[in-house]
């Protein structure tokens, strides 16, 4: 039976913690709402870019930019998308065990050589802890996100796709899709084109285009332009899926410290008035001896 | 719908506008094209300048600041690096710009000039578009 005092403290304790977690959670709402504005306004131009890239890079001929070109896949790069900082419930290990599982399938489809590249301090603690080589880490990108970090990512990863480091790039993330969900997302960022998808294409797509100034400065500027769009905006989308779950994941444990202190609290009252009868019991026969 | 071009512009910033209008002038790096229904699939860069749609009687004009533009027969898509309506064009801000831009340009040997004519031709034209909006 913990006696009164060890149940004051423990009450202290425990309004503490809610007391942080409560503050945690009204920050993770206002960077969710910051995050998720910049994000929903990205989403448009992300995908229309997408798009117009996707029908442009069908209908045409792939040697004209080495970004279009086809080659034997041989090597692949994951590129895993993560926080710096935990306290945000499932979050950065939903991302982590799908990217174990991928890691897991593309070696079973034959790939020479897998590598991983990282974007938060969480991913590259998990695979430094699994003794896995990480190629290129990122870190520190969470809270001050702009588009000249997506670019600096993106150079990179085009400059060693050119170099033959990887023949494939997946990008792993989660997407925002309301506050309570995130959804764990993978997509080709590289090659372009898939051969088979490629000449399905063509045969359907019969427009062909007018190119102003000219068809190879286009896809000059916009190849490159749209890898660092892609990656910018699944960089926005995990910062708001992250801001989200650190904000659920704080709301139930304020709730928690919730009915703790509350299960504490008539602990506290059963114990006082335990002792409060057990000195009247002392009193009253006390004064029983003295008759 | 027959005889209407869906106009959307688009910028990392959000949606700029979307709509069916009857016709479209853009500011090409190529110089000024004009888009009527039916316009055969092209594909260019733009340069800082003003665009004008029609729709019926009214003319509208947005700012665009480089970017690209896919003209498909029925709908242009602009993906600009930012683009405004003249309405919204924050003119003092334009303005405060603009002097800035000039100043770097008398000191050339602290600033990058290429920026800063860059910055000057879009202070320029963002007020010769919000003056349109008038």
């Amino acid at each position: 039976m913990p006696t009164l005092r060890d149940i004051k403290r423990r009450i202290n304790a425990v309004k503490n913690t809610r007391q942080i977690t409560k503050a945690m959670k009204m920050v993770a709402a206002a960077k969710l709402r910051k995050a998720q504005m910049r994000m929903l306004q990205m989403r448009p131009y992300a995908e229309r870019m997408n798009e117009v890239l996707r029908a442009l890079s069908a209908a045409t001929d792939t040697e004209i930019h080495p970004l279009l070109a086809f080659r034997p896949r041989k090597s692949i790069e994951l590129m895993v998308i993560t926080s710096d900082r935990g306290l945000c419930g499932a979050f950065n290990s939903n991302i982590l065990r799908a990217a174990s599982r991928l890691i897991q399938e593309k070696k079973g489809e034959g790939f020479d050589k897998i590598t991983i590249s990282v974007v938060g301090k969480k991913a590259r603690d998990y695979f430094k802890r699994r003794n896995i080589e990480i190629r290129k880490a990122w870190t520190g990108l969470s809270g001050n996100l702009t588009y000249s970090d997506a670019q600096e990512i993106a150079k990179d990863i085009i400059d060693s796709y050119l170099d033959h480091v990887m023949d494939e790039v997946i990008i792993l993330y989660n997407r925002f899709k309301t506050v309570m969900t995130q959804e764990v997302t993978s997509f080709r960022l590289l090659p372009y084109t898939m051969p088979e998808s490629h000449e399905e294409r063509l045969e359907t797509t019969s427009s062909v285009y007018i190119f102003e100034p000219s068809r190879q400065e286009i896809y000059n500027q916009l190849l490159p332009k749209n890898i660092e769009i892609q990656i910018y905006s699944a960089l926005l989308e995990s910062q708001a899926s992250e801001e989200a779950a650190r904000m659920t994941a704080m709301e139930n444990a304020t709730k928690n410290a919730d009915d703790m202190i509350e299960n504490l609290t008539l602990q506290f009252n059963k114990a006082r008035q335990a002792s409060i009868t057990k000195e009247l019991m002392d009193i009253v026969g006390g004064v029983e001896a003295l008759k | 719908m027959e005889g209407k071009i869906r106009l959307e512009v688009v910028t990392p910033y959000g949606l700029v506008f979307s709509d069916d209008v009857d016709e479209i002038i853009a500011p090409g790096s190529e110089g000024e094209f004009g888009v009527l229904p039916n316009h055969a699939p092209m594909f260019t860069t733009l340069k800082i300048g003003m665009l004008t749609y029609r729709k019926g009687n009214h003319t509208g004009y947005l700012f665009v600041n480089w970017g690209h533009a896919e003209v498909t027969h029925d709908r242009v898509l602009i993906l600009a690096d930012s683009a405004e309506k003249a309405e919204d064009i924050d003119v003092e801000r334009a303005l405060a710009a603009k002097k800035r831009a000039e100043e770097r340009l008398k000191q050339a040997e602290k600033f990058d000039q290429a920026r800063a004519t860059a910055a000057l031709e879009r202070a320029v034209t963002r007020t010769k578009v919000a003056e349109k909006a008038k």
